[in-house]
């Protein structure tokens, strides 16, 4: 299962289908139908690479697509890692 | 899992508050029952 | 014009950002009726009787409509007994259908097996049976007689028409609150998940509070049983005030009255709070203009519980940021200042208060009460009330239980 393994920013990401992504003033809230979580995304960049996730070869691409310092970018990957921990966002087949 | 109040992340009130975002998580997970006010 | 709110920190914790309020509600209670089989001696709504201005069934599709355009994730619907209502399974699937979660509350007369099946096969429904004693013994004197035998049938159904993840919700009062591991006991006999709520000075239950709500001998072994056993019990939040104790319980620790949740009731008023039904806490009513979402984002009272709150005498306490001055609405209710101790603090500055109030003022009330008027049919026995026999199911109906679909 994918939250057993280490998360791999090289792969392609998606956001999971049974997700809702609400922007809200501070960020997101973002809530899974299937597993009832609630997830508080602290940043309008971080919410920005998320729903850009599908777009992009890799978690990382879209992390530097959408403008993360480089300095930034190990707690953007270590968000998305949380948020595939939690299947706020589930691995994408390649084309 | 469920969360308990972080009381090691500092209330940033700075224009510089998004660079210090680093330190702290992105990402903060809340339970959906965790809510006071609904039956 | 509004006045302006304060500006909310960048960053930070999630309950500071709760606390300035959200674009929408995460949940909220939406009663659908005050009509109800039962009496239960405490009831928050002081449910019984339907309103006659209840909203219609387009006005409640119209409320979910708006609900869906706010990505309003889920709505926990109550009343009252919710499926009383004929319209309520309608609902039920518009809701679902129009991206809105359900979690409905229901003291279970309605879920015989057929409903139970239904429930099982339909994705995005949750079910709460509200229970209030681990035997008949002690649940009827508080909700009726035959009240623990409906509840425990639709659990019986719901378990064997393969239901998931369904819930007892339990309110714990003076008389129950030493069979919490029978309770566990129960729910997990079912495959239900347990929740134990606190019992708020709120509707009927203002009646009753001072007999029923628990001794703080009570509480501190409430708290002590939430940290060994608490890990698969769900509370809503609601024992916040506890977590003066010591170790915080999980869960916000805020009281989320306008911030995260709010209350629509049967006839649309919008109020902070389902355990705040009182012309105080209510912010409007969802057939104004600009319905319900007009009056989430904008409506004064709202404003003013999204602005700091003063915690008073609170914020010299060092348990302060834990408990956070407990609940607005237990306050209120027995007749206390909102910036000063929850009548329960646990570090007994709420008994000092109460003490202190003024003996010749009474206590708020809501200007509602639908409550029953003459005797009901398995009424609860607390209050000293003959117990009449709960009706056979042919009593209320030449055609109860038939079903023409």
């Amino acid at each position: 299962m994918a939250t057993d393994v280490v998360f791999d920013a090289a792969l392609p990401w998606q956001r999971a289908r049974s997700v809702a992504l609400r922007p809200e003033p501070f960020g997101a809230l973002v809530y899974h139908f299937g597993n009832r979580k609630l997830s508080f995304l602290k940043s309008k960049q971080l919410v920005s690479v998320v729903q850009t996730l599908a777009d992009h070869p890799s978690a990382l691409a879209a992390i530097e697509a959408g403008g993360v310092p480089e300095a930034q970018r190990p707690a953007y990957v270590k968000a998305l890692a949380d948020l595939a921990r939690s299947q706020m966002i589930e691995p994408r087949e390649s084309a | 899992m469920p969360e308990t109040p972080q009381t090691d992340a500092p209330v940033l009130e700075t224009p510089a508050a998004e660079e210090a975002l680093v330190e702290e998580s992105l990402v903060e997970e809340v339970s959906i029952d965790g809510m006071c006010g609904v039956y | 014009m509004t006045a302006v709110l304060p500006e909310r920190p960048v960053g930070g914790r999630l309950i500071d950002q709760f606390e300035y309020g959200l674009d929408a509600p995460i949940c909220l209670t939406w009663e659908l009726t005050y009509a109800c089989n039962l009496a239960c001696v405490h009831c928050l709504s002081s449910s019984g009787r339907r309103d006659p201005r209840e909203l219609s069934t387009a006005e409640a599709e119209h409320v979910i409509d708006e609900l869906q355009r706010m990505q309003v994730f889920y709505v926990n619907v109550g009343g009252g007994e919710p499926t009383v209502r004929p319209d309520f399974w309608h609902l039920l699937d518009y809701a679902i259908g129009h991206d809105v979660g359900v979690k409905f509350s229901t003291n279970g007369v309605k879920l015989d097996k057929t409903r139970a099946a239904q429930l099982a096969r339909t994705d995005y429904v949750d079910v709460q049976i509200s229970l209030d004693g681990a035997t008949a013994e002690v649940n009827d004197r508080v909700r009726g007689e035959g009240s623990f035998a409906t509840a425990t049938r639709a659990l019986a159904n719901l378990a064997e028409a393969g239901m998931k993840d369904f819930k007892v919700s339990v309110v714990v009062t003076r008389e129950n609150a030493g069979q919490l591991d029978e309770f566990k006991a129960l729910t997990d006999s079912y495959g239900a998940q347990l929740r134990i709520t606190r019992l708020r000075p709120s509707g009927r239950g203002a009646d009753v509070w001072d007999q029923l709500h628990p001794t703080q001998a009570q509480q501190r072994d409430l708290y002590q049983w939430l940290l060994a056993n608490g890990e698969h019990v769900l509370t809503g939040d609601s024992f916040f005030h506890l977590s003066a104790f010591g170790e915080a319980l999980p869960g916000l620790n805020l009281c989320g009255a306008g911030r995260v949740v709010c209350l629509i009731d049967p006839v649309g008023d919008v109020y902070a709070c389902p355990f705040a039904i009182h012309e105080n806490f209510l912010a409007g009513n969802v057939r104004d203009e600009g319905g319900f979402q007009r009056v989430w984002q904008s409506s004064e009272l709202f404003a003013d519980l999204r602005s700091p709150q003063t915690g008073g005498a609170c914020t010299k306490c060092a348990h302060f940021d834990a408990c956070r001055g407990g609940c607005m609405a237990a306050k209120f209710f027995t007749g206390l200042p909102l910036d000063g101790p929850d009548p329960e603090c646990v570090q007994g500055y709420g008994e000092t208060a109460l003490a202190a109030r003024d003996a010749s003022l009474t206590a708020p009330r809501s200007h509602l009460d639908h409550s029953h008027t003459g005797p009901v049919r398995g009424q609860p026995t607390l209050l000293g009330m003959p117990a009449i026999p709960p009706a056979k199911i042919c009593d209320e109906s030449p055609l109860a239980g038939l079903d023409l679909r």
